[in-house]
């Protein structure tokens, strides 16, 4: 009687899926989600798709629509190449960080799979890019569908007008200063209304009206070439110009003497692309590992309430715990450490402590620990941090322990490496800073940013990289991007390597010399 | 209850637009790799599918990277198990520094190979080849004719006799005209023969008399209105519909005397290869014919033409009426495009030269699209002869039919490398020639 019931209760059966059943098991993880977790959503809208449409969407970066480029094309064959041959499997799903949430479910998965997706994708990330402070400042999740539309449409109408060549060179320069064309520390400017930019005209004019050749027959301030005034010149034409500017993209659009505005238009579609797409970067750990802790949690739930079967569950631990695998340093298989392990680990790790906490714990997590609010801890954590915070904050000792984390120190003028710090007393906290700066997405990529440029003399555009830790630019692609950068300036650049501590020059590669 | 879109059925190849702009911008380096495979010699393996090696030149795509040996690094492993703080450990040697201990080392994405179709392979290619003589080949192409239906006529020929259409109008007539029916007779007949059939009296035979004249007057009736006449009959019409002309037939002419060695075959076959090759993308169906000749000339299967010799003398002007003759029975040049590719050692008879000038002026020329002659020369004499006039008797005497028709090209192949730049020649686009003729 009572198997009876529990069979009665299960929300499906069997592997094959159907859109009742997939409704059916949205619904039940959905109330689960909001009941068990408070998760907060968006709409979700499921598609499902094929393989190859999968592998379609892997090659535009992940998205449901983009602009035709020849190195999407590339990719494509690459990822099929790698797909066909068995090297690499092919994802379960993709979600898209947008208003609704577009989760794609493959056709090919069984229902134990989709469900399971379905916790991952569907209330895991949508729940994370709902709340988390990142997305929430730095992207539009409502417009990102329409923008890309508008990118395609845009593009495809270039390629018409301008022919393919013109519109590739653009693309293709643009796509070279992808990394540096975010703004890291601040928002993006709001656009200029149309009434701030009538204001600007207007104020132009004005001036060009009431000009009087007089003023320029006027002495100059006492001594004009006294090196402070020379100084002051500088700092004037840097201040006009908001130099230093680490957004090359966005100098370039605003700046650039000969760009026409049609390929203004498109270095600002790849800027924006490149913007929509740096939370994504900064918060792999947590993002996956919220997903990952959701979906563990929830499936759990429902096989305890007896909604799904042993075998779902079986099918659904198999694929949870190949997600979750990472092998050690030394094996074949290691590729890195895997984020969905590290971000699951952490946030369980956190679930314990705050049920039940060692005395290790309480030292380290006196706020958390034994206070068992998990659910409010994890909730602030997925909403307010980004990976190197949360790692710096709540990677524990014991964590680190069971992982056998160890530090080692590569100098590239060394024979060796040296082992810096191992899972012991003295080590915890640097292991913990260093792992937190290595997922510092800011500290990993090259620091380039635009310091000066005369434009009533020479035009040369000046670079600087801030050389950190002695880590130089590879020579041959730093070439390379210099010569895609002077196609988007039009005149010469040059990149001065600067050592960020003491300030010393260390070397100046110009497109004169190229 | 979330939005459920089924996208199964949507277009699937969405990136196809993206693969045709990397095709084209990996144009060059994909052309050349497979230019190589023709030259190493796998030509007869060219009309498929191709793995070829992803291009690096013109597609890479460059950004400020970290260069892997400079620098001060911090790498963070899980899975101590013996090391302890101040350990030093030796690196790997060779690659990148770093090593396999190293995050971020992912497969280099240069040692793979992809799979170009075999369109793709075609037309990478044939790139900037052309069919010779076009402005001959668009008048010729109207010279084939196919018959297509069109409509009925009241004349024609008794095989094209429509005989639904002629039936109906027969049956429409028939009615029109009252033509008494096999029925309505026959009844006559049987109540004719029941009342004679019964003893005879005064009233059955006044009856009788009777039936019997309206049995005659049907009968004449049913003479006089013929069951078809010639006015009912309707014939199928047929337009002749200009057809453009989609085969070709290739003729491959080879002396195959002592004289020509494995290598000259070789040579030969390669070139022959390629035209077919060229022939079957233009056209849709492509026909070859092999001919031989030592001092006469016979044509041969595929398989006894490359590999069998036969020993005599050289007899060009043989080869040359044996595929006029095949051309008579069987490739009338109003329905196809011919083309003729010889290949020789350039040896012939003294005085044979003289008539195969005769021959091909006179008569194969006017049939062919086109011909070319490829003298398959020794590597040593290709210095001697690379430019100049002078030649074997062949070359000398082709030179002059040569002069005469813009259809004609010859060429001296000392290499297997030569033979695609040499091919290319003959079949590029030639817009000066296209003018001239």
């Amino acid at each position: 009687m009572a198997s009876q019931a529990r069979k009665s209760a299960l929300l499906f059966s069997g592997s094959d899926w159907d859109f009742a059943k997939l409704s059916r098991v949205y619904d039940e993880i959905e109330a689960i989600g909001v009941e068990e977790l408070h998760l907060d959503i968006y709409p979700v809208q499921m598609e499902v798709i094929s393989s190859e449409q999968m592998l379609d969407a892997y090659s535009s970066v992940g998205m449901p629509l983009m602009y035709r480029h020849w190195s999407f094309g590339k990719h494509f064959i690459y990822d099929e190449l790698l797909y066909r041959k068995g090297a690499r499997g092919l994802a379960y799903e993709l979600v898209i960080n947008s208003n609704p949430c577009i989760v794609y479910l493959m056709e090919e998965n069984t229902m134990a799979l989709q469900a399971l997706v379905t916790a991952h994708a569907a209330l895991g990330h949508n729940h994370f890019f709902k709340n988390n402070h990142l997305f929430r400042q730095w992207t539009d999740a409502g417009g990102i569908l329409n923008y890309l539309d508008f990118a395609k449409s845009y593009i495809a109408r270039c390629e018409e007008r301008h022919g393919l060549a013109a519109v590739e060179a653009i693309l293709d320069a643009a796509h070279s200063l992808m990394e540096q064309g975010v703004f890291r520390y601040h928002r993006p400017p709001k656009l200029s209304s149309e009434q701030q930019r009538e204001g600007l005209r207007e104020r132009l004019e004005y001036e060009e009206r009431s000009f009087n050749d007089l003023w320029r027959t006027l002495p100059s301030s006492q001594g004009k070439n006294k090196p402070e005034a020379r100084d002051e010149v500088l700092a004037e034409r840097k201040k006009s110009l908001n130099l230093p500017e680490e957004n090359l993209l966005y100098f370039l659009e605003k700046n650039s003497l000969v760009l026409e505005p049609w390929q203004r238009e498109i270095v600002r579609i790849v800027r924006v692309v490149a913007q929509y797409f740096y939370p994504q970067r900064q918060t792999q750990v947590m993002n996956e590992g919220c997903a990952t802790f959701v979906h563990y949690t929830l499936m759990n739930t429902l096989f305890e309430r007896g909604r799904i079967s042993e075998g779902a569950m079986l099918e659904i631990l198999r694929n949870h715990s190949n997600v979750v695998f990472q092998p050690a340093y030394d094996d074949p298989r290691y590729s890195g450490i895997n984020p969905y392990a590290l971000g699951l680990d952490m946030m369980q790790d956190i679930q314990r402590i705050s049920t039940a906490p060692t005395a290790e714990d309480r030292d380290w997590f006196p706020d958390i620990a034994g206070r068992g609010d998990w659910r409010d801890t994890l909730l602030d954590a997925w909403a307010n941090h980004r990976d190197e915070s949360f790692i710096h904050q709540y990677l524990s000792p014991a964590l680190i322990r069971k992982w056998r984390l160890f530090v080692l120190a590569d100098g590239a003028d060394e024979p060796h490496y040296q082992v810096a710090s191992i899972h012991n007393e003295r080590g915890y906290r640097k292991i913990r800073s260093a792992l937190a700066h290595s997922y510092e997405i800011g500290a990993k990529r090259p620091d380039i940013e635009v310091v000066d440029v005369d434009l009533l003399g020479d035009r040369c555009l000046r670079l600087q990289h801030n050389v950190k830790n002695g880590i130089l630019l590879d020579g041959e692609s730093r070439d390379a991007t210099l010569r895609h950068i002077r196609r988007l300036w039009g005149y010469d650049v040059s990149l001065a390597a600067v050592d960020a501590e003491t300030g010393a020059m260390l070397s100046e590669r110009s497109t004169k010399d190229l | 209850m979330p939005i459920f879109i089924d996208r199964r059925l949507n277009p699937k190849d969405k990136s196809l637009g993206n693969r045709q702009r990397f095709l084209r911008r990996a144009r060059e380096e994909l052309k050349r790799s497979i230019r190589d495979r023709v030259r190493a010699g796998s030509i007869a393996e060219l009309d498929r599918e191709h793995a070829v090696p992803i291009p690096r030149k013109g597609t890479s795509e460059p950004t400020f990277s970290d260069a892997k040996d400079s620098g001060r690094r911090q790498h963070i492993l899980p899975g101590n198990k013996t090391f302890n703080a101040g350990d030093l450990v030796p690196k790997p040697n060779g690659g990148g520094g770093a090593g396999a201990s190293a995050p971020g080392t992912t497969e280099s994405e240069d040692d793979f190979r992809f799979v170009l179709s075999r369109e793709e392979v075609l037309d990478l290619f044939f790139e900037d080849l052309e069919l010779p003589d076009l402005v001959k080949l668009s008048l010729k192409q109207i010279l084939s004719f196919k018959p297509k239906r069109a409509g009925f006529a009241a004349s024609g020929a008794p095989t094209n006799i429509n005989v639904g259409r002629t039936m109906r109008n027969s049956h429409g007539r028939r009615i029109a005209l009252r033509r008494p029916k096999r029925a309505e007779v026959e009844a006559l007949a049987a109540q004719i023969a029941e009342l004679e059939s019964k003893p005879p009296d005064a009233r059955t035979h006044e009856r009788i008399v009777a039936l019997r004249a309206e049995l005659d007057r049907l009968e004449r009736r049913r003479r006089r209105i013929a069951y078809v006449d010639p006015v009912d009959i309707r014939f199928n019409r047929f337009d002749p519909q200009p057809r453009p002309n989609a085969s070709a037939v290739m003729f491959c002419l080879m002396d195959v005397s002592g004289s020509m060695g494995e290598r000259e075959k070789d040579l030969a076959k390669r070139f022959f290869v390629l035209l077919h090759l060229f022939l079957t993308r233009r056209y849709e169906r492509t026909e070859i014919v092999f001919i031989r000749h030592t001092h006469e000339a016979k044509e041969v299967d595929e398989h006894t033409f490359f590999y069998h010799t036969q020993s005599g003398g050289t007899v060009v002007s043989t080869a040359l009426e044996e595929m006029h003759r095949i051309i008579e029975e069987r490739y009338p040049a109003s329905e196809w495009n011919i083309y003729a590719a010889q290949a020789s050692d350039g040896d012939n008879f003294a005085t044979d030269s003289e008539r195969c000038i005769e021959l091909l002026d006179r008569r194969l020329m006017r049939l062919c699209q086109y011909f070319a002659y490829v003298e398959i020369i020794d590597e040593r004499e290709s210095h001697i002869f690379g430019s100049t006039e002078n030649g074997t008797s062949l070359w000398r005497a082709y030179n002059a039919v040569d002069q005469k028709w813009p259809n004609f090209q010859m060429r001296r192949i000392a290499a297997p490398a030569d033979i695609y730049p040499v091919f290319r020649e003959l079949f590029a686009r030639q817009p000066d020639l296209r003018k001239s003729a």
